[in-house]
């Protein structure tokens, strides 16, 4: 029997009785990370890894029913055994280990196999079924390194500093923003400046250790404050609005794994694209099937057909796994 | 090349004309002779004869990376192009690009050249070597000269901008310099940037086209009748005749030569007093009226035309325009005395070339009622010339104006679709629509554009969660979604299932109002097709 399945609030553990990053409330929650389409509001009880809990809290509220696991830590939920293990993905994310009637699932959430200063790294865990992400499950996916995208941005900065005009990045407000200002720390100690949407969930990476270049929200600048030559980050929704017109002849890029194919960044009228996911590229996910010694793989968000078949050539059991979580091009 | 390929990327990040400008003139102001030919030659629209089939490509891709044909063709469908699907997945053999093969743009061209020399199975290991050799963005864009045209979003005018700022010539000199089939050397280029008096002027060549926009205010709006020259608007192929000493030349507004295609055009322009430039329309021709688009189609298609088909499909230039004669340049002189010269010089003229005649109603209300007979002529509707214009290059609004007809349109019931390429890549954006017939939905037109951005993506959202089967990258979608399609004419086609063929098909607006039980039948269309 199936120790997870879907249903119309999300995955749920009938052994458990408890769903993970439920769209819908529920009486108990696991959670896997703090992104909007994972973390929603309303349900009775939720569980998530304890380096996450700030974060949860500034997006369900501070007075959320939230208890906070160590990574590795086991727990009972009815007669499953669970526990919580780095996915790498943002702070505080975790893949949750379900142990029940003798097997072992293990779901990802999200999740990346290159290192990140800002989070745990990706921990591979035994299992008999994996249920994994696939956002981007093609081999055209494959990411260069992070610290050499870093330095494009940088590059580009620079140029936007001698061309004197501003650099306005979009990025994730919650993950990739805080991924980048760690890059970049490691070669600048330049100021940034900060769309509003991101200034709080900088400062909860900030009181949770990680190292970060100086920000200043956007906002505190006064008004008519020429931009020239500085770094703005902003969300992708930003783009278009009212808001980008204090950055006059602004360079726009955008940081996304979406990036690596033009199309993509054409379409969205950026003038750069930068290279840069919070996903497992085509070869993290084969590398995390492997290393979980799955018999079979269940694939969820994206067009997870090409990544099914795959695996199916090469002798796993293997499924698409439909879901209603949000394909949002801005988070990946 | 590495040079080049920052000029591809420069564009490529760039949506500002002033920045591709820039970019353009900084190459131009570095490149040799021999690579700014090809250059030039390259971003102007030009492609190399190809060397390999996209298949090949595809397999070099699949060998390359350890993959299967199969998922190769899916990376393909999803990225929306060949050459960056390629790039994309070919392992890096020396992923230190300061090791890549240091070559200019004109040896690498010549290098492909050579290709043509070895075996299909040599060309392929050659260019695997190659790319994998190459660093990502040089690697990208000789497989972009390997596929086809570079499409990097340049205009042949901004290429020719970027020229003449960098020769200090005026723009208009460089795009005659540039016309016809130039062909590109250190020479050619050398030339084309040459101070004004040592050119010489290549009588075989076309001059640059004036371009008409569309009408999109009242015609009372352009003033009085009697300023203006109407004719119809002629569904074929814009064309010049060059008629120079050493023969006669027919060219397409693409600038392509159509040498051979239609020998009995070429065979009256040399009747012709040499010195001539006609600016006109090609058209398949039938006694007194044209015949449908497709019938000329088959002559373009077709080098050198055999004896049947010469009879099947006869076609015939009409001429609007003289720009040259006695090789006195007629351009500056207003469009009265141009048309006045047209009519003398083909009063004897035979049959094949003729005139395009003035459409002579009074006043704008009979022109009006003309424009509605226009599909009963089997032409697009009218233009309107402003007489006392000169005949300007490219598109500029407000002497040339193109009437058109309303378009037909039909409620059409969206059942295929596939992602599109380039910018829309990722998302399905070429639909197929169907029409009723009986009680099943028979395609009738693919459309690919008509939607907007927003559109486009909350239709992909929905063709995505409403798949009902696929066959590789085409998905057959539940029958539900409803637009109305506009298009230019209707003809009868057994190389259709429908039994019919539309011409310019489009989406209009999206009929979320209606469902499709109540979407157009095929009937509708066959009665427009006509003929029984």
């Amino acid at each position: 029997m199936a120790l997870i399945e879907m249903t119309a609030a999300g995955l749920y553990c009938r052994a458990g009785d408890f769903h993970i990053d439920p769209w819908r409330p529920v009486p108990c929650a696991v959670l896997t990370h703090a992104h909007a389409d994972h973390a929603r509001a309303g349900s009775a009880r939720y569980i998530a890894a304890s380096e996450g809990l700030e974060l949860l809290r500034l997006r369900l509220g501070s007075l959320a029913p939230i208890e906070g696991r160590a990574y590795g830590e086991r727990f009972d939920l009815g007669s499953a055994r669970v526990s919580l293990h780095p996915a790498g993905h943002i702070l505080g994310s975790a893949q949750v280990r379900i142990e029940a009637d003798g097997e072992v699932w293990v779901v990802t959430g999200d999740y990346k196999r290159d290192p990140d200063p800002t989070c745990a790294p990706f921990e591979p865990v035994r299992c008999d079924v994996l249920v994994t992400e696939a956002t981007f499950a093609l081999p055209v996916y494959r990411w260069p390194p992070a610290e050499r995208v870093a330095l494009e941005v940088l590059a580009w900065w620079d140029a936007c500093v001698r061309e004197r005009i501003p650099a306005v990045l979009c990025c994730y407000a919650l993950g990739k923003a805080q991924r980048l200002l760690a890059e970049l720390a490691r070669l600048t100690d330049r100021p940034v400046h900060l769309h509003g949407a991101m200034a709080a969930l900088v400062d909860a990476y900030r009181q949770a250790g990680v190292p970060m270049l100086p920000t200043r929200p956007v906002s505190d600048a006064p008004r008519g404050r020429d931009f020239a030559g500085e770094l703005i980050l902003a969300p992708p929704s930003a783009a278009g609005t009212p808001w980008m017109r204090r950055f006059r002849d602004a360079s726009l890029g955008f940081a996304s794994g979406w990036m690596q194919v033009r199309g993509h960044r054409r379409r969205r009228g950026y003038d750069l694209g930068f290279v840069l996911s919070d996903h497992a590229d085509w070869p993290g996910l084969l590398a995390t099937v492997h290393d979980s010694g799955a018999r079979r793989v269940l694939a969820m968000h994206g067009d997870a057909d090409a990544f099914v078949r795959h695996l199916r050539e090469s002798g796993i059991d293997a499924a698409a796994l439909r879901s209603d979580f949000a394909r949002d091009e801005g988070s990946a | 090349m590495r040079a080049f390929a920052e000029l591809y990327a420069a564009f490529d990040r760039s949506t500002a004309t002033s920045a591709k400008l820039a970019a353009l003139r900084r190459w131009l102001a570095a490149a040799d002779s021999g690579d700014a030919a090809w250059g030039v030659h390259l971003l102007a629209g030009a492609r190399l004869s190809r060397v390999l089939a996209p298949a090949q490509l595809k397999r070099l891709a699949a060998e390359s990376a350890g993959l299967p044909d199969w998922l190769v063709d899916e990376c393909h469908a999803h990225v929306g192009d060949l050459a960056e699907t390629v790039a994309l997945l070919a392992v890096a053999a020396n992923p230190d690009p300061d090791h890549a093969p240091a070559a200019g743009l004109a040896d690498w061209v010549r290098r492909i050249v050579r290709l043509r020399t070895v075996d299909e199975h040599q060309r392929a290991a050659i260019v695997r070597g190659w790319i994998e050799a190459l660093g990502p963005s040089e690697r990208f864009v000789l497989l972009k000269l390997l596929t086809g045209a570079l499409r990097v979003g340049v205009s042949r005018g901004l290429v020719v901008r970027a020229i003449a700022e960098h020769a200090g010539l005026p723009p208009a000199r460089v795009a005659e310099r540039l016309a016809g089939d130039w062909s590109p050397s250190a020479a050619a280029f050398d030339a084309l940037v040459a101070p004004d008096e040592t050119a010489a002027a290549d009588t075989a060549r076309p001059v640059p086209f004036c371009l008409a926009s569309g009408l999109d205010q009242p015609v009372e709006a352009l003033g009085e009748r009697d300023a203006w020259l109407a004719e119809w608007k002629w569904d074929g192929i814009r064309a010049q005749i060059v008629r120079g000493t050493a023969g006669a030349w027919l060219w397409s507004r693409g600038d392509e030569a159509l040498d051979g295609r239609f020998p009995e055009i070429e065979q009256a322009a040399r009747a012709m007093p040499p010195g001539v430039v006609l600016d006109g329309e090609l058209l398949a021709w039938r006694g007194d009226g044209p015949l449908p688009f497709a019938r000329l189609q088959r002559r373009v298609n077709r080098r050198r035309p055999g004896a049947t088909l010469l009879a099947e499909c006869p076609v015939r230039f009409l001429a609007y325009d003289l720009l040259r004669e006695h090789d006195r340049d007629l351009r500056a002189q207003p469009l009265r005395d141009r048309r006045a010269r047209l009519e003398r010089l083909l009063a004897d003229a035979p049959p094949a070339i003729g005139l395009s005649p003035i459409l002579a109603a009074e006043d704008w209300a009979g022109l009006r009622a003309l424009r509605e007979t226009a599909r009963a002529h089997g032409v697009e509707g009218l233009m309107l010339k402003r007489l006392d214009s000169s005949y300007r290059p490219g598109r500029r609004r407000g002497d040339w104006w193109k009437w058109k007809l309303d378009p037909l349109t039909v409620d059409a019931v969206l059942v295929y679709a596939q992602a599109g390429r380039g910018r829309r890549a990722g998302l399905h954006t070429d639909y197929t629509f169907a029409l009723w017939d009986r009680d099943a939905l028979l395609p009738v037109a693919k459309a690919y554009s008509g939607l907007d951005d927003a559109e486009i993506v909350r239709l992909d959202r929905w063709i995505r969660a409403h798949t009902v089967e696929r066959f590789g990258p085409v998905r057959r979608v539940e029958p539900v979604q409803v637009f109305e399609l506009a298009f230019e004419g209707v003809q009868r086609s057994s190389r259709h299932r429908s039994g019919i063929a539309v011409r310019f098909p489009r989406i209009l607006r999206w009929r979320h109002d209606k469902p499709a039980a109540e979407a157009d039948r095929l009937e509708t269309l066959r009665a427009i097709a006509g003929g029984g």
